[in-house]
């Protein structure tokens, strides 16, 4: 039986944020579950798959997070209880879908998990979606611990049910990836059949309807906004006369701080859990009853522009300050010390930091950055392919292990912004500079996000090279399922769509399928796309090593060695291919033959042919 | 009582979740409040692991520079790079066989002098536990169970309120029963490493 099903109400488990909000969810008797994974977000849908697959819940790995919305909006306006999860950026994919929805509204409670990632640990930036909450005109839920996590998923569907809106939470890394103690409940059973009643005034949203469901959202708004108002997660502790309004994980900090600098007496805190509709009553008792405030929260001032905006309509001029506070900035995630050293400063208390050692005398460090394994199927795709084009080509690359790509002497990514941008991109940089263009892809980014970009180039007559990485996983994240994967590897039905046949029903007249461990091959393949006049697509197809060796092991595992007598020290191997397995010994290149998986690229790539089998 | 606040830091692939999590399992046996954070995503691609975790009563599950009570690092140049994690109350256990990262390997960084780097680190904090876990894993059976000597050698510290058996229990309530034997005698070779340094 899967972890997260086999607590009693009352058990108390040590759980992840995200196997907390999955509890939650399974507690609230959750029905339907759609998701596209990624950092940090994950481990939700991970559960979810898992879960499903002994008992009556319907989970999905949809095609991408707009396609997951959508799906779920389905099963909501039936009645089931739904719920959606993404990272932040995942939301700017399903932004279009929501911001409707939320006008037709559901029936089923719908809980939509946004996943910040302030501080950047795997994202390409780090937006806030707080503003989500308020260009949606949606409820938002924001937990400071796992706890909290599951009691506001639970929260959330009740919500949503009561005001019939989809409900957002939104989490950030800390919150995902922290563990911490929480208390089972009781789980709700699930209600897996909905029923549907027409109704075109309410969900066909031409815009004779939809002025009276923006009419409807905002009276629903000022509902929300009471239901904030009185919420126990909007809470205030303490009766100090020295304000602090926090939310989030920042609010851990502003306690802890608060402990360390001995100050709970001088001080009250005002806990926003239920941040949005921003609960103007509960704000404004607060302000009337302290002298000054400090906001402290991650990312952008939106708090602290509330605050100020409401105590300026009400007269008040106390002293509100936030960003600018010591280290309290725009940039990055809180952390303890930059918190207790803000409101130290902020209320002239003295800071009884620890001083951490100095570190002036310690020796630069080599760097460690994360690498392609070895055996990557990618890595040799780069190096055939970089070995025909050069550094003159423009590489525009997508979201995925092969982002990796970017590191020397590989050195093939020079332009990504989102899922889905390099196919697109590639049009403009080769209409603007008449060069060589080879857009790298994924298989799973191709399905979510780049087959719209590849039918455009095809419309839209642009010249340039389309290379889908096929590893036949979504690797990055975990290895989740998509649309081309073989479902049969996982014991299911298999319903896999051939990434060929997409890029030939797109119209696209140059494809090569190719084994990119032939380096030859691989090599020939370029030299014909980029030959032809238009958009040509190569397959690069080897499944990933790490997936592989879950799903499907090879018989045996035959790693490579390095003949010495032939070894003429050219280190191209080392130099322009740089699999991990390699390393130097007494001058020499070596191969670790545990990290070694037999791949045979590096033995294509000596010109001694001093790389074989090992016997 | 105090609160406790112990680093973990060592390269993708050694085990450095597991062991913050059993730590963190292990206070929950002993009804202590703990939190736990750990990096998840592109770190594990032979990249630095950091985990966490925070004993009681703390909020938090992260740690600001200068303020670990305890850092364990798997990998001696990873305890250099987290050093400044440390002030001079800080416990340090750490490994000293090195994984050499690729940049190093191919002639293209340069790796610190191990001995040099334990020393400047003995000067620094409060104590210095420095052993080589990679021996006293594969004594245990497994190249593996690097992680769990430093939980044993964690246990031997006396600078955590959680006591060996509570971690062992935690390992077992982790672990498939067939891996029980050699983590336990890893954990146990470690803590008796421990305490001859």
């Amino acid at each position: 039986m899967h972890e997260l099903l086999k607590g009693k109400p009352g058990d108390r488990m040590l759980l992840l944020g995200n196997e907390a909000i999955t509890r939650g969810a399974i507690e609230a008797g959750l029905a339907f579950a759609s998701a596209y994974p990624g950092t940090p977000s994950s481990e939700v849908a991970l559960n979810f798959y898992q879960i499903k697959q002994e008992t009556d819940l319907y989970f999905e790995y949809s095609i991408n997070e707009k396609v997951a919305l959508e799906v779920a909006s389905g099963a909501a306006v039936c009645g089931l209880r739904t719920m959606v999860t993404m990272k932040h950026v995942g939301l700017n994919v399903a932004a279009d879908p929501l911001l409707t929805l939320a006008y037709t509204g559901v029936n089923g409670g719908m809980v939509v998990l946004t996943a910040d990632d302030p501080s950047l640990f795997s994202s390409q930036n780090e937006q806030d979606n707080r503003y989500y909450a308020r260009i949606s005109g949606l409820p938002m839920f924001e937990p400071t611990t796992p706890q909290e996590a599951k009691d506001m998923t639970i929260a959330a569907f009740d919500l949503s049910e009561t005001l019939q809106l989809p409900v957002l939470l939104r989490t950030t890394t800390r919150i995902n990836h922290s563990r911490g103690v929480v208390t089972l409940g009781e789980v709700k059973p699930r209600k897996t059949q909905g029923s549907f009643t027409k109704d075109p005034m309410r969900y066909v949203t031409v815009p004779a309807v939809s002025r009276n469901l923006h009419v409807k959202l905002l009276q629903k708004f000022d509902q929300a906004l009471d239901l904030a108002n009185a919420s126990p997660f909007n809470e205030i502790v303490g009766n100090g006369k020295l304000g602090i309004i926090t939310q989030g994980v920042s609010f851990c900090y502003v306690q802890d701080a608060l402990d360390d600098l001995k100050a709970h007496e001088a001080v009250s805190v005002l806990k926003l859990g239920f941040s949005y509709p921003f609960p103007t009553k509960l704000v404004e008792k607060f302000l009337k009853k302290v002298d000054k405030v400090l906001i402290v929260e991650e990312l952008e001032p939106i708090m602290e522009e509330a605050v100020k905006a409401l105590a300026q309509s009400l007269g008040l001029n106390l002293s509100i300050r936030g960003k600018g506070v010591a280290q309290l900035n725009r940039l990055f995630e809180n952390e303890p010390a930059r918190v207790r050293t803000a409101i130290a400063e902020y209320f002239g208390m003295s800071n009884p930091a620890k001083t951490k050692v100095d570190l002036a005398n310690v020796p630069p460090l080599p760097g460690r950055p994360p690498n392609l394994c070895p055996g990557c199927p990618h890595r040799s795709a780069f190096y055939a392919i970089k070995k025909v084009a050069g550094d003159e080509a423009i590489y525009p690359s997508d979201i995925g292990c092969y982002t990796l790509g970017m590191l020397p002497p590989l050195s093939a990514a020079d332009f990504l912004i989102c899922m889905g941008s390099s196919v697109s991109s590639a049009g403009g940089f080769a209409r603007a500079t008449g060069k060589h263009v080879i857009a790298f892809i994924g298989d799973s980014t191709f399905f979510h996000s780049g087959m719209t970009g590849l039918a455009n180039a095809v419309h839209n007559n642009h010249k340039f090279t389309l290379v889908i990485l096929d590893n036949e996983t979504t690797a990055m994240t975990g290895h989740q399922p998509h649309p081309g994967v073989d479902m049969a590897l996982l014991g299911q039905p298999n319903t896999r769509i051939s990434i060929e046949e997409v890029v030939r029903g797109m119209g696209v007249k140059q494809i090569s399928v190719v084994a990119p461990r032939k380096v030859k091959d691989m090599m020939e393949a370029v030299k014909k796309s980029l030959e032809f006049d238009g958009v040509s697509v190569i397959i690069s197809k080897e499944i990933c090593p790490l997936y592989a060796k879950k799903v499907a092991p090879p018989a045996k595992v035959r790693a490579f060695t390095v003949n010495q007598s032939r070894c003429k020290n050219h280190r191209d191997c080392v130099n322009l291919f740089a699999c991990p397995a390699f390393f130097l010994e007494d001058n020499r290149v070596q191969i670790n033959e545990n990290l070694c998986i037999g791949c045979a690229v590096c033995s294509q790539v000596c010109p001694e042919n001093a790389i074989l089998p090992k016997k | 009582m105090d609160t406790k606040r112990i680093v973990f830091v060592g390269v993708g692939g050694q085990g450095n979740l597991l062991s913050s999590r059993v730590l963190g399992e292990a206070a929950l046996l002993a009804g202590l409040p703990v939190n736990v954070s750990e990096v998840h995503g592109m770190a594990q691609r032979g990249g630095v692991v950091e985990s966490a975790v925070v004993l009681g009563g703390a909020l938090s599950s992260i740690v600001s520079d200068g303020e670990a009570d305890v850092l364990i690092s798997f990998e001696p140049s990873e305890t250099l790079r987290a050093l400044g994690k440390c002030s001079k109350e800080t416990t340090v256990i750490t490994n000293i066989i090195s994984l050499m990262p690729f940049t190093v390997m191919v002639g293209k960084g340069v790796y610190p002098n191990i001995k040099e780097a334990l020393e400047l680190i003995r000067s620094k904090v409060k104590r210095l536990i420095a052993l080589n876990a990679d021996a006293l894993a594969q004594e245990a059976g497994s190249a593996m169970a690097v992680n769990i000597v430093m939980l044993g050698a964690l246990a031997q510290s006396n600078t955590v309120p959680v006591t060996a058996d509570q971690m062992k229990e935690a390992l077992r309530q982790n672990l498939k029963p067939k891996l029980w034997d050699i983590n336990l005698k890893a954990f146990d070779l470690g803590f008796e490493a421990a305490s001859k340094i």
